[in-house]
C-alpha cells in the first residue's frame, strides 16, 4: 500500500501532498523535512529506492521535480516506480508537456487527477484514456456550472439595469 | 493557464512565488492568512465562489507547510453543497486537510452517506473517493455495507465500481468485521470475473487484503486468480489501453501474483500446471530493454514470479532458474535491478536452500558492500548477515571488520552488532573471535554496545588457553595513541585478571602493565575509574614478591580516591587500600574471577529481538543455530574444591543491588573471590551486566539495567540452544518463575470489549485471540505463538465451558515449532443467557519448564447481545407490556463510577447496546436498546432505561426490560458491574510483580465478579 505522495522540487519546495495512512500535521511536517532532504541529496546514478524508518520511498526525478512514495517494505518497488511515471504521463497529457508552473498554479487539478489514479493508497485504474476521459468530464462539469451561474448573473444584471 | 479564472488564487501563488526570502514569504502567508479568517467570520456574506477560492488558498498555503488550524469547517462544510463544483472542492480539500482522526468528520458522516446512495453518479465518486482516503472507524461501521451494495450492483458504472472497491478495502483494513467472511467468498468469485479492467484491478487489491486475513475462506478464487494470469501473461483479450508499453497491465499481473502468495499451496494439478507454465513463460521471456518504462514494468513482473515461485518451492530447476536471474541481477549495472537482485536474494535465502549456489556470488555481493549507494550498502549487509555460516565466516566478518572504518554513521551500529553476532554465532576459533571483537571496539567504539565487551570478557574468563592471548592483544591495543574507552575498560579488565601470564615478555612487567594503564586513568569517566581502581588492586596481589616502589604508587592513587565524590569509586579506593595491606591475605580475596555459567548470549539474544517475528524467518533460523559453531562454548565446569569460590553471594546479584550489598556496613566487600559463605550451587543470574559486575561491586552503566532486570528468565531461552546439558541442570528449580507479560485480568477485560488482541503472553508464547460473533454463535480463533527458537512441547488446551455455552476446541498441536503460530478455532453456541465464564486450562513445556496457566475466554454475554435501534412507536409499546418482575427490573445502583453521559453511552456501545438519543426528553436520561441470541430465546429484544441525578453522580436508576427474567437478570448485573468499575487497561503495563504461580488462576482482583465466577470453576 501507498502510504502517501509526495511532491517537492529541487528546492525543496513542496507542490502536492496526500496522504493515505494517518499522519498528524506535525508529523506530516516531519516527514516532509527528512525525506526531502534524504531524497534531494542523492546522486543521480543511484537507484531510486530509499530505505526510511522500516518503510520504502520510491521516487522519481522529472526534470526540477521529484516524485515520491512511501510504501510498505514488502511492497513491488518497480511496480510503484511505474505508478509515478503513469501519474506523470496523465498530467503530461492533461497540461500539454506538464512543467512544474503548470502543477504550482494548477495544483488543485493534480489533486482531481491523483484521484482518480489512486484511492486508499492503491492503483485503480491503468487506462490512460479512461483516466483522461473522466477528468474531461469532471472539468466539463465544472465549466458547465459556472456557464449557468453567469448567465443567471446576467439575466439579473439585465433586469436590474 | 490560469486557475479556472480564479484570478485572486493565482495572484496569491504569483505574490508567493515573488518573494525574495523567506521571511517576506512568511509575511505575506500571514496576511493572507488574517483576510481569510476575516472572511470566514461572515460566512453568511460568502458566495459559494468565494469560499471555494479560499478554501484552495489555504490547501496551498498548508502545502507551503504553515500551519493551517482554522477553515476547516469551512472546507468540510461546501461538501453539502448542492453543486458539484463546490462539492468538488469540498471532498478534495477536506481530505487533503483532515486525516482520520479528526473529530470534524464524523459530522459529514451523514453527508457522505447520502451522496453515497444517492442517484448522482459524479457526486458518488466524490464521496467514494473521500472515504476510501481518510474514512476511519466510524466511516467503515456506517458506511460499509452501501459501499458493498454500490461495488456488486450490476446497475453500477465500472467509473463507480471501481471506486466502491478500494473504498471497502479501505473500510475493511479499518475494521475487517465489516466485510462479513461467510457471504463474501462467493461473491469474490464473481468478482474475479469481472471484464472491465479497471474494476478487476481495483477488486484485486481488496481481495489481497480479505486473503490475507483468511486464505480458507478463498480457496474457490484461486483458479480465478490463475486464469487471470494467464489471459494477462499471454495477452489474450486485453484492451489495448490496458496495455503499458506494451505490457499487459502489469499491476494487474504484480497484484494476482501477489494474491496467489497468500495461498500455501496449490494443490489441483491442472491449475498449478497453468500456473507454472505462466511462471516459467516470465522467467524466461523477460528481456532487458532499452526503454527504461518498459524495462521497469516487465522486472516488476518478473520479481513478483520469483517470489512466487519461491513461495510455492517450485521444482529445483526452477529454483536454480531464480538463483541464476538474480545472480545476474547482482552484477548488472543498473542500479534498482541491483538492489531488488539483492533484497531478494536474501527473501530467497529464508525460504529455500539455496545457500551453496549463493554462496557463488559471494564476492559480488561483498563489492555492493562498497557501492556508494547506500539503499544497496544495506541490501548487500543483510544478504553477508543471513548468508554467512561457519564455511564463510572468516571471510563475511573481516569484510564487514573492513568496511567499519568508512562505513556511513547511519550504519555504524548495524554494521558492528553484525559483526558481534556472526562473530559469536560462527567463529571457527576462540582466538580470532576475541581479535574481531577486539577490533570492533578499537574501530566502532561508539557503536558497540555494553554487551559485547561483556561478552568478551566472559568467554575469555571461561577459556584458559585463551586467557594469555586476550591479555597480550590488550596490552597492544593500549599501545595505540588514542583509544576508546570502552577499550580501556576491556583492556584494563582483561589485563587485571591475567596480565600475570605475560610477566615474562618484554614491557610486560606489572609496573610496566601499570604504568601504562594508569595513563589513561585521567582521561576517562567514573564508571571506567571504578575499573581501573580494579585493575590496580589485582595487579599488585600478582606482584609477588611484592613490588614496593608499584606499591607506592597504587596506594597514592588509593589514597587520592579515597575522597572521590563518587561513593563507588571512594569505596573502592577505600577498601583496596585496606585489603591491600594485609599482604598474603590478598592472594585469596583477590582470586581471580571464576568462570560464568553459561547463559545465552545478550547478543544472539538482540539479535533474534531485532529480526522480524515472521514465521517464514524460522528456516534460516534453524539453520543457522544447527550449524552454530561450537568453538565458543562456555563451559561450565566448577571447581571441585571448596575453597574457591564459584559463585557469587546472593545479595550481590543484579548491580542495582550492589550499592547496599557492598555498603560498608555488610563488613566483608564484594570483591573477586570474596567468600562470604560457600555457596556450591550457582545462582543462575539472568543477565550478563549482573554476572560480570557483580562481584566487582561496579555500578552498571544507567539505563542498561532495567530492561534487564524486568525479565529475570531471560537467561532460561539459551538453554535449549545450547548444547549445554550443564546449563540445563539449573533450570528447573525456577521454573514457575515464568511471569506473564502485561496485565492477564487487563488484557481479558479488553478483550471483553473488542474482538481481537492477546490474551495472554509471557516469554515463550503469545496466546492472541480473534473472534466473531453471529447470533448466538461464535467463533474464537486462538493463535498460538511460539515466541522461541526451540519448539514449545506438550502443548495442551482444555475448554472448561460453563453450563450456558457449548464449546468445542479444535485439535491443538501438541508441538509448536520455533517461531511458528499455530491458530485453533474455537466454535462456541450461547444456550441462555449468564455470565458465567469460559476457561481455558492451557498447558506446554519449554526445556525442562512446565507452565500451566488458566485464561478466562472472552466468550462473555454482551458478545452475544447486537445493537438495535428502535423508533419511539416500537419502543414505547414494548416497554410497556413488559411490565414488572421478573420480566422488568428496576434497581437504584449506587457507588456508581462518576461518569458523565457522553461517556455512559459510549460505554453502552461498547457493550452493544444501541443508544437511542430523543426517546427520553430529559438528558439525565439514557435509553438503548438492543437484541440478545440465545438457542434458547433465539432473538430477543432488551431494553434499559437509566435516569441519572445531575446532583450525585455516583448513583443512578437503572431499568431492564426483556421477555426473559434470566436475560434481564443478567444483563442489569452486567451492566452494574461495568458501571460501578469500569475496567480499563492499566495505564503502564508492567509485569506483574508476583511470579504466576501454576495452577492458580493468573486472575486477581478479587472485586471483579467475573473473576471470581471463573475462579469457582
Amino acid at each position: 500500500m501507498i502510504n502517501f505522495v509526495l511532491l517537492f522540487s529541487r528546492q525543496g519546495k513542496v507542490r502536492l501532498t496526500k496522504w493515505y495512512s494517518p499522519y498528524s500535521q506535525k508529523e506530516r511536517s516531519k516527514v516532509i523535512r527528512e525525506l526531502s532532504g534524504a531524497i534531494l541529496s542523492r546522486g543521480p546514478k543511484l537507484c531510486k529506492f530509499v530505505e526510511w524508518r522500516g518503510c520504502k520511498v520510491v521516487y522519481r526525478r522529472y526534470a526540477s521535480l521529484y516524485f515520491c512514495m512511501c510504501i510498505d517494505s514488502e511492497d513491488n518497488e518497480l511496480e510503484i516506480l511505474e505508478i509515478i511515471h503513469f501519474f506523470v504521463e496523465i498530467l503530461d497529457r492533461y497540461f500539454g508537456s506538464v512543467c512544474e508552473l503548470d502543477l504550482i498554479f494548477n495544483f488543485h487539478k493534480a489533486y482531481y487527477i491523483l484521484d482518480e489514479i489512486l484511492i486508499a493508497g492503491e492503483l485503480q485504474e491503468s487506462s490512460k484514456k479512461t483516466i483522461a476521459r473522466l477528468i474531461a468530464a469532471q472539468d466539463s462539469l465544472v465549466e458547465t456550472a459556472k456557464e449557468q451561474a453567469n448567465s443567471i448573473s446576467n439575466v439579473i444584471a439585465q433586469a436590474t439595469k | 493557464m490560469s486557475l479556472s479564472g480564479m484570478r485572486g488564487l493565482s495572484m496569491f501563488i504569483s505574490d508567493v512565488r515573488n518573494c525574495q526570502n523567506k521571511e517576506q514569504e512568511r509575511l505575506r502567508v500571514d496576511k493572507e492568512l488574517g483576510n481569510i479568517r476575516t472572511k470566514f467570520k461572515n460566512e453568511k456574506n460568502l458566495s459559494p465562489y468565494e469560499k471555494k477560492k479560499y478554501v484552495w488558498k489555504m490547501l496551498y498555503i498548508y502545502m507551503l507547510g504553515y500551519d493551517v488550524d482554522f477553515g476547516h469547517m469551512e472546507a468540510i462544510s461546501l461538501i453539502s453543497a448542492p453543486k458539484y463544483p463546490e462539492k468538488q472542492v469540498g471532498y478534495i480539500v477536506t481530505s487533503s486537510l483532515l486525516n482520520e482522526n479528526h473529530d470534524f468528520l464524523r459530522m459529514v458522516i451523514n453527508t457522505v452517506r447520502n451522496d453515497i446512495i444517492g442517484r448522482n453518479e459524479t457526486f458518488q465518486c466524490l464521496a467514494l473517493t473521500m472515504v476510501g482516503n481518510i474514512g476511519g472507524r466510524e466511516f467503515a461501521e456506517s458506511l460499509a455495507p452501501d459501499v458493498q451494495r454500490l461495488l456488486i450492483s450490476s446497475s453500477c458504472r465500472p467509473l463507480v465500481r471501481k471506486k466502491a472497491g478500494l473504498c471497502l478495502l479501505r473500510l475493511y483494513r479499518k475494521n475487517a468485521d465489516v466485510v462479513n467472511i461467510d457471504g463474501w467468498s462467493d461473491r469474490m468469485a464473481q468478482l474475479l470475473d469481472e471484464r472491465d479492467l479497471g474494476v478487476l484491478t481495483s477488486v484485486m487489491s481488496l481481495f489481497i487484503a480479505l486473503v490475507s486475513n483468511n486464505t480458507e475462506a478463498y480457496w474457490n478464487c484461486l483458479p480465478k486468480c490463475v486464469k487471470i494470469l494467464e489471459r494477462l501473461a499471454r495477452n489474450q483479450d486485453v484492451p489495448q489501453e490496458y496495455t503499458y508499453y506494451g505490457i499487459p497491465s502489469p499491476w494487474l499481473q504484480v497484484k494476482t501474483m501477489r494474491a496467489l502468495q497468500y495461498f500455501p499451496t496449490i494443490e489441483d494439478p491442472n491449475t498449478r500446471r497453468s500456473l507454472f507454465e505462466v511462471l516459467q513463460r516470465i522467467l524466461m521471456g523477460t528481456d532487458v530493454v532499452k526503454n527504461v518504462n518498459k524495462n521497469n514494468a516487465s522486472h516488476a513482473v518478473l520479481f513478483e514470479a520469483l517470489a512466487l515461485v519461491m513461495h510455492l518451492d517450485a521444482e529445483k530447476e526452477m529454483m536454480s532458474q531464480c538463483v541464476a536471474l538474480l545472480g545476474k541481477f547482482i552484477s548488472v549495472r543498473e542500479p534498482n535491478i541491483r538492489y531488488l537482485g539483492l533484497e531478494n536474494m536474501t527473501r530467497m535465502l529464508l525460504v529455500a536452500d539455496v545457500q551453496d549456489i549463493i554462496k557463488r556470488h559471494q564476492a559480488q555481493i561483498i563489492t555492493s558492500l562498497k557501492d556508494p549507494d547506500i539503499s544497496i550498502r544495506r541490501r548487500a549487509l543483510d544478504l553477508l548477515y543471513a548468508m554467512c555460516d561457519i564455511t564463510n565466516a572468516k571471510d563475511i566478518v573481516e569484510e564487514l571488520l573492513q568496511y567499519l572504518s568508512t562505513a556511513d554513521f547511519a550504519m555504524r551500529e548495524e554494521l558492528a552488532l553484525k559483526a558481534a553476532i556472526l562473530a559469536e554465532k560462527f567463529a571457527p576459533d576462540l582466538s580470532w573471535y576475541v581479535d574481531v571483537n577486539l577490533q570492533l571496539i578499537d574501530k566502532a567504539g561508539d557503536f558497540v554496545s555494553d554487551d559485547i565487551w561483556y561478552r568478551v570478557v566472559q568467554f575469555v574468563t571461561n577459556n584458559e588457553d585463551l586467557q594469555p592471548y586476550a591479555a597480550a592483544k590488550a596490552r597492544d591495543y593500549l599501545d595505540k595513541p588514542a583509544l576508546h574507552e570502552t577499550m580501556v575498560k576491556v583492556s584494563a579488565y582483561i589485563l587485571g585478571e591475567y596480565s600475570h601470564l605475560l610477566a615474562r615478555r618484554p614491557g610486560c612487567s606489572p609496573k610496566e602493565i601499570f604504568a601504562i594503564i594508569n595513563d589513561k586513568l585521567s582521561t576517562v569517566s567514573p564508571p571506567t575509574v571504578a575499573i581501573l581502581l580494579s585493575t590496580y588492586a589485582k595487579i599488585l596481589m600478582h606482584t609477588q614478591p611484592p613490588d614496593s616502589e608499584l606499591q607506592e604508587q597504587v596506594w597514592a592513587i588509593f589514597r587520592k580516591y579515597e575522597s572521590y565524590i563518587d561513593v563507588e569509586i571512594q569505596q573502592r579506593a577505600v577498601e583496596y587500600f585496606a585489603l591491600s595491606r594485609k599482604g598474603a591475605a590478598l592472594v585469596d580475596i583477590l582470586a581471580e574471577m571464576p568462570k560464568f555459567p553459561e547463559r545465552q548470549s545478550a547478543l544472539l539474544k538482540k539479535a533474534e529481538d531485532t529480526e522480524v517475528d515472521s514465521a517464514e524467518q524460522s528456516a534460516i533460523k534453524l539453520r543457522s543455530q544447527q550449524q552454530m559453531s561450537n568453538a565458543l562454548v562456555v563451559t561450565d565446569q566448577h571447581p571441585p574444591s571448596a575453597s574457591v569460590p564459584v559463585s557469587q553471594p546472593g545479595p550481590v546479584k543484579v548491580p542495582s543491588q550492589n550499592l547496599e550489598g557492598s555498603s560498608p556496613d555488610q563488613g566483608m566487600p564484594k570483591v573477586n573471590g570474596t567468600v562470604d559463605k560457600i555457596d556450591t550451587q550457582p545462582i543462575p543470574s539472568a543477565d550478563l551486566l549482573g554476572d560480570l559486575l557483580g562481584p566487582l561491586a561496579i555500578e552498571g552503566p544507567p539505563g542498561t539495567t532495567p530492561s534487564e532486570e524486568q525479565n529475570p528468565i531471560s537467561g532460561y531461552e539459551a538453554a535449549p540452544n545450547s548444547a549445554d546439558a550443564l546449563a540445563l541442570s539449573t533450570l528447573t528449580e525456577e521454573s514457575d518463575a515464568v511471569q506473564p507479560i502485561g496485565n492477564v485480568a487487563d488484557r481479558f477485560h479488553a478483550l471483553c470489549l473488542k474482538d481481537s488482541g492477546v490474551l495472554y503472553e509471557d516469554p515463550y508464547i503469545q496466546i492472541g485471540l480473534k473472534a466473531e460473533w453471529r447470533a448466538h454463535h461464535g467463533r474464537l480463533v486462538l493463535f498460538l505463538g511460539n515466541k522461541n527458537t526451540s519448539p514449545l512441547v506438550s502443548v495442551r488446551a482444555l475448554i472448561l465451558p460453563p453450563a450456558h455455552l457449548k464449546m468445542e476446541l479444535s485439535m491443538v498441536p501438541e508441538t509448536i515449532p520455533p517461531r511458528a503460530q499455530v491458530q485453533c478455532p474455537l466454535e462456541v453456541v450461547n444456550l441462555r443467557a449468564s455470565r458465567d465464564v469460559a476457561v481455558l486450562d492451557f498447558s506446554y513445556k519449554f526445556g525442562t519448564i512446565a507452565v500451566n496457566i488458566k485464561l478466562r475466554l472472552p466468550a462473555v454475554l454482551n458478545k452475544f447481545l447486537q445493537p438495535i435501534s428502535v423508533s419511539a412507536e416500537e419502543f414505547f409499546p414494548q416497554w410497556k407490556s413488559l411490565s414488572g418482575p421478573p420480566l422488568k427490573l428496576q434497581e437504584v445502583v449506587k457507588g456508581v463510577k462518576p461518569m458523565p453521559i457522553p461517556e455512559l453511552a459510549n460505554l453502552f456501545t461498547n457493550l452493544q447496546l444501541a443508544v437511542t438519543p430523543g426517546l427520553d426528553t430529559n438528558p439525565n436520561n439514557l435509553v438503548a436498546s438492543t437484541t440478545f441470541f440465545s438457542d434458547s430465546t433465539k432473538a430477543m429484544l432488551c431494553l434499559i432505561r437509566i435516569e441519572t441525578d445531575p446532583s450525585d453522580r455516583t448513583q443512578l436508576r437503572l431499568t431492564i426490560a426483556s421477555g426473559d427474567p434470566a436475560l434481564t437478570f443478567e444483563l442489569k448485573e452486567l451492566i452494574k458491574e461495568y458501571m460501578i468499575s469500569v475496567p480499563t487497561a492499566s495505564p503502564v503495563p508492567t509485569p506483574s510483580p508476583a511470579p504466576l504461580q501454576p495452577q492458580l488462576l493468573p486472575v486477581a482482583d478479587p472485586n471483579d465478579p467475573g473473576a471470581m465466577l471463573a475462579g469457582l470453576l
